[in-house]
């Protein structure tokens, strides 16, 4: 691909990448951020959501986690390869997460029975 | 040689390169993916040895989840006000990015301020980092988080005295930009740490 062209291509791209939301649309994901925080506090202190805290609380959270990530670091409007070099290690380190638990808390359950 | 690397300035603040986009943004977001597997690892030690401890003061017996409730609040709050200014800054608003900045800077202040007060708190009532797992995998986690949110203040508060002595024009949108990012990360990083370490005990 002649460079040029491909600079030229980019430099378009980074154009469209600077389409950012206005202070109308922050106002309004920080709103929706305060009310999912006050939910999540909310489940915490009902004792009859017990048995599903932690799939509600993960899911509020990781709504959290998307909405800044999105909005406010503008990943939903910049190029893809800003999301790329972030999502990568992100998946990355939930895999180590996930793995330490299953090695450390999951499987010694299975050997004491 | 790569041509398209080396193209001069020709519009504006961004030089164009290979790939279409700014360097400094694309390379600071790799060391935000680096971060991420730094404090990955923090939480995954957290989650490796919660219920390991021996002895108290345990985590139910501690936490104080309304103070850190409002705590996380005035985060994701400093977060807006950090939007704000960079929707100030790239509009060529000065008086509007030096009063989002401060107030970014200084919610991140009181965040801190939280932060100790809880800190000391735990050490009255017997928890330091060498008392039990517990101790030592929370203060390291939300220590190294609390070092990280003091940089972000720091930095805030030099952007905002370039911008008091118009150092920060609308051509420089991409410091506030980076800053931002910065401060979103360590904003997000404590959204999983409230959920896993505070609510999920």
């Amino acid at each position: 691909m002649d460079s040029h062209v491909r600079a030229s291509a980019g430099h378009e791209l980074q154009h469209e990448a600077h389409a950012h939301p206005g202070p109308k649309t922050y106002v309004m994901v920080a709103l929706v951020l305060s009310i999912i925080t006050a939910l999540e506090v909310a489940v915490f202190y009902i004792p009859a959501l017990s048995p599903v805290l932690v799939p509600i609380l993960l899911i509020l959270s990781a709504g959290k986690f998307i909405l800044v990530v999105a909005f406010y670091m503008h990943l939903k409007f910049d190029s893809r390869l800003f999301s790329g070099v972030f999502v990568a290690p992100l998946v990355l380190a939930m895999l180590v997460v996930i793995s330490l638990i299953i090695l450390f808390k999951v499987l010694p359950l299975y050997r004491n029975v | 040689m790569n041509h398209a690397a080396v193209v001069p300035a020709s519009h504006g603040e961004h030089p164009e390169t290979a790939t279409g986009l700014n360097t400094w943004k694309l390379g600071f977001w790799v060391l935000l993916g680096s971060e991420t597997l730094f404090f990955g690892s923090l939480i995954a030690t957290y989650l490796t040895y919660k219920g390991e401890s021996v002895v108290g003061p345990y985590p139910h017996e501690i936490l104080n989840i309304p103070l850190t409730s409002i705590s996380t609040f005035v985060l994701l709050m400093s977060s807006l006000m950090m939007v704000l200014a960079l929707a100030a800054v790239q509009r060529g608003d000065r008086k509007g990015t030096l009063v989002w900045l401060m107030a970014t800077a200084l919610l991140g202040s009181l965040f801190l301020g939280f932060q100790s007060y809880e800190f000391t708190h735990f050490y009255h009532a017997g928890l330091t980092l060498e008392t039990n797992l517990f101790g030592s995998t929370f203060f390291v986690l939300t220590g190294f988080h609390g070092a990280h949110v003091t940089v972000g203040v720091i930095w805030l508060l030099v952007l905002w005295a370039m911008a008091l002595r118009g150092r920060l024009t609308q051509a420089d949108a991409l410091k506030v930009e980076i800053a931002g990012l910065y401060w979103h990360f360590v904003d997000i990083v404590w959204i999983v740490i409230f959920t896993l370490i505070y609510l999920i005990q």
